[in-house]
């Protein structure tokens, strides 16, 4: 292995995209891989780790449960050009980007952010979606459930053997009725890395069949 | 019949619900999606396994390549649903769809199947049964699409005859076009089903079993085999390319995780070594090289199309790929500092592979260094005709652990002809010297894996007569290598006896074996090539209700002169050959790399049309002198003996 003699320069780019189409049903580790292919059909610089095993120095924010579409994801990753090359072109690298990128995956914005920000997973405070049922739902049934949700001092539940209260995690919740006229769950839920909301839980709450509903993130709110 | 649209919707509410979605959504990059209603043929890719495993295989992504490039076609894909999803689907009213549209494969006007392995049968008939489409091809009429299927285990296309409408033997780059154009023409002239059957037997290459009626003895074996109309004719002769056509470079990347996720280039098809076992070896003839310039660029370009991080280069005997050094030293060069791993297996067991593995430092793929002696006996390797010493094994394994690898791989394969628990006890002779050898270089890190499969005769091989071992033999055999291989430094793997058992009675099956494989799907077998989901009894059971006796296929020595039921397919390679190889392995007498002196195997005479328009580098057959003993006893009749034994020898 050939040693590099010149120190490089870094910069970190953070990309914001819509995860949309089959896309959904790839899971947050699949989608390092595909982050990886795709910036390197896409040409960029990536830079990777030293070592034996070197792997793209990439940050996912909050990991997206399978089978959620979204248009509010973030990545991170790093580029290594030589010390005397001109600064990385954010538009430029928008555009090869999606031109590389696989169906579903539509870049929103590239920005240079400062190397020394914090791991991107643990800026991540919190995450609104949006629930839509793929059956007619009585609106004033739904609306109930809603209203019983939020009154509730604590929502006891158990998530992989382990028991939690959803209810501190549940920041909004309300329902909107869309141009259909047809009822969506809006939610706001906390999403820090310790302490994490999961739709799919909010919807069971209510009593309802998540796998009924189409699940999308809406936004990712990071802490200042 | 179910749309696309409803398709999609009822999918949706289930793919929640079952194990990995990403399987069954389609969607990946470079995946072709063309309007339906403007192309003439639309044909459906099916691999009869799950997605992980199917996605990866080259022969569909060639023909995948091959049928979009037609302007007035379209090729899409399915793979088999696990049996989570299977269940799910069936549950939900959803037949089996192609990725790409959503279409049901019922709405296909031909629908392919690559055969690479016999495991996958049942798979075929689950998904042709989960398609709605009839599962016999009698049943079958114009609303119902065409089933084809090629690939390895077609070799011996009678186990599935009674379900697969047309076979394609050999290479199918150029016959999978005259199989559209064939198609297109019958869909114009709106004429029965069996009309298309009739004109798909003219094409070269293509079999059409119902054509043709199989008559057997009262003991079982073959009486013969005879054409039912004009245009059948036998024997089939499989299809060649005369060169290799360009490689694909704009391969599918799967957004999920499969097991091969890489760009794959064939280096070369066919081999000269003539391992008798090998059935590759046989069929693959002859051998034709790609330019090292042609792999170089094709790489390149494959990997801008596709960002894939490994590269694998394919050939059944890298080391024996003319340029070998020239391409080594070219993929160093261009591809080096690119965070790339570069796989060349195949290797011989010499110190020129070390090098070459060497040269590669920094592209090369992390774990051990593979190699293939197949039996550990120089009695055995003379049988095989894998004529390699065991200090040959022994100085190259050497240099591997001092070239800083710490584990060696090594294939062995047991059972075969006339093999003796003397030779098995060797295996373990053999790894135990060669881990002495890495204790010496790197000390306690030293690894030796032992991968031991159990040889099956397989059609169109000098061994196509004999008969497996039994499963007590194998069983044996495998308990003395469980006792000795044991300790620190070793791992030994092997095939379960009863799937060697079933892989035998498929590969060399005849047409009553579909009886057989109809009935164990219906006892409920399917992914037989999944140890989890195989259960031998079911066969055993489907044995007994169809009146068929699993020994007859599997363990009879068969006489040289029995009709085989893969007898009317033709490799190019000559049985009067093969039965030549057969007698030398019993004499233990082996034979030398065929680049070196021609053997007459068939592939000369066979394709000499085609031979006679190339450049003679184009293939590796060296030119042909005639045998000396033939050319003193009949001068004149040489060349027209060489010429009439290609067509007439079948």
């Amino acid at each position: 292995v050939t040693e590099t003699l010149i120190a490089p320069t870094f910069y970190r780019v953070r990309l914001t995209f819509a995860r949309q189409e089959a896309l959904r049903y790839v899971s947050h580790l699949d989608m390092l891989m595909v982050w990886e292919r795709t910036l390197r059909r896409a040409g960029v610089a990536l830079a990777y780790s030293k070592g034996f095993n070197p792997k793209p120095r990439l940050h996912q924010a909050a990991a997206l449960p399978l089978g959620f579409l979204s248009r509010c994801e973030i990545t991170d990753f790093w580029l290594e050009t030589l010390p005397d090359a001109p600064a990385p072109d954010m538009a430029e690298i928008a555009r090869r980007v999606q031109a590389a990128a696989p169906p579903g995956l539509k870049i929103l914005q590239c920005e240079s952010v400062p190397l020394t920000l914090p791991a991107l997973q643990t800026e991540v405070q919190a995450a609104e979606y949006t629930a839509q049922p793929m059956d007619d739902l009585d609106p004033d049934i739904l609306a109930q459930a809603v209203e019983q949700l939020l009154v509730a001092e604590t929502l006891p539940r158990e998530r992989r053997g382990k028991a939690y209260d959803l209810r501190p995690l549940v920041e909004c919740l309300q329902i909107h009725i869309d141009e259909r006229n047809r009822p969506v769950l809006q939610m706001r839920l906390t999403a820090r890395e310790s302490a994490t909301g999961r739709p799919e839980e909010v919807l069971a709450a209510l009593g309802l069949d998540a796998a009924a509903f189409r699940v999308e993130r809406t936004a990712l709110l990071l802490s200042e | 019949m179910i749309n696309p649209t409803e398709i999609e919707n009822r999918l949706e509410r289930i793919l929640l619900r079952v194990q990995k979605p990403g399987r069954y959504v389609g969607g990946e990059l470079n995946q072709v999606v063309k309007p339906w209603e403007e192309v003439k043929t639309r044909a459906a890719l099916v691999f009869p396994d799950i997605y992980d495993i199917g996605l990866p295989n080259l022969g569909m992504a060639i023909l995948y390549d091959q049928i979009n490039r037609r302007p007035d076609a379209l090729a899409e894909r399915a793979y088999a649903p696990w049996t989570d999803m299977e269940a799910a689907m069936r549950a939900s009213g959803i037949p089996l769809y192609s990725l790409e549209s959503k279409h049901a494969l019922l709405d296909f006007d031909l629908i392919g199947f690559s055969l690479p392995y016999e495991s996958l049968y049942t798979n075929v008939l689950n998904i042709l049964d989960l398609s709605g489409i009839p599962m016999f091809t009698a049943d079958r009429d114009e609303t119902h699409p065409l089933i084809i299927a090629g690939g390895h285990a077609a070799y011996n296309p009678e186990p599935m005859s009674s379900f697969i409408d047309a076979f394609a033997i050999g290479e199918g780059e150029e016959m999978i076009h005259e199989i559209i154009d064939a198609h297109q023409a019958w869909k114009t002239s709106q004429l029965p089903r069996a009309e298309l059957l009739r004109s798909l037997a003219k094409i070269p290459g293509v079999y059409v079993p119902s054509l043709f009626t199989v008559s057997y003895h009262p003991d079982g074996t073959i009486a013969g085999i005879e054409a039912n109309t004009a245009e059948a004719a036998l024997p089939v002769t499989k299809r060649i390319n005369a060169q290799l056509p360009a490689p694909v470079t704009r391969f599918l990347v799967p957004s999920i995780d499969v097991v091969q996720n890489r760009v794959a280039i064939e280096i070369m098809r066919g081999c000269t070594r003539g391992c008798r076992f090998c059935q590759a070896g046989m069929i693959m003839r002859p051998v034709r090289e790609r330019p090292v310039k042609e792999i170089l660029d094709a790489m390149e370009q494959a990997l801008q199309n596709t960002g894939y991080e490994e590269v694998a280069l394919l050939s059944l005997s890298s080391s024996d790929y003319t340029n070998i050094s020239e391409l080594v030293q070219g993929v160093t060069e261009r591809f080096a500092g690119r965070n790339l791993s570069i796989s060349l297996p195949s290797l011989r067991i010499e110190s020129f592979s070390v090098q070459l593995m060497d040269q590669l430092k920094g592209l090369r793929p992390g774990g051990g260094f593979t190699l293939a002696p197949e039996a550990a006996t120089e009695r055995m390797r003379q049988i095989i005709n894998k004529p390699i010493s065991t200090q040959q094994l022994l100085d190259t394994a050497r240099e591997i652990y001092a070239h800083g690898w710490t584990t060696i791989k090594l294939y062995f394969m047991i059972g075969h002809p006339s093999e003796t628990l003397e030779d098995v006890e060797a295996i373990v002779d053999v790894c135990r010297a060669v881990l002495a050898e890495g204790r010496r270089k790197v000390g306690g890190r030293a690894r030796v894996h032992a991968g031991v499969s159990t040889f099956i005769p397989k059609p169109h091989t000098p061994f196509q007569w004999v008969a497996c071992d039994s499963v007590d033999q194998v069983r044996e055999k495998q308990d003395l290598l469980r006792r000795s291989l044991r300790g620190s430094g070793f791992k030994l793997t092997w095939t379960d006896p009863a799937t060697t058992q079933h892989e035998a009675w498929l590969s060399r099956g005849d047409r009553r074996t579909g009886q057989l494989i109809y009935r164990a799907w219906q006892l409920g077998s399917k992914f037989d090539a999944w140890q989890e989901n195989f259960h031998v009894d079911l066969w055993l059971q489907a044995f007994q209700d169809c009146g068929l006796n699993p020994d007859f296929y599997s363990h009879r020595d068969r006489p040289l002169d029995e009709i085989l039921p893969w007898q009317h397919i033709y490799s190019g390679v000559r049985t009067s050959y093969l039965k030549e190889e057969y007698h030398r392995s019993l004499a233990g007498t082996t034979r030398i790399d065929c680049r070196e002196q021609c053997f007459a195997c068939g592939i000369l005479p066979g394709f000499k049309d085609m031979r006679s328009t190339l450049p003679d580098e184009a293939w590796k057959c060296p030119p042909v002198k005639p045998r000396a003993s033939r050319i003193r006893q009949r001068p004149a009749l040489v060349e027209t003996q060489l010429a009439a034994a290609g067509g007439g020898d079948q």
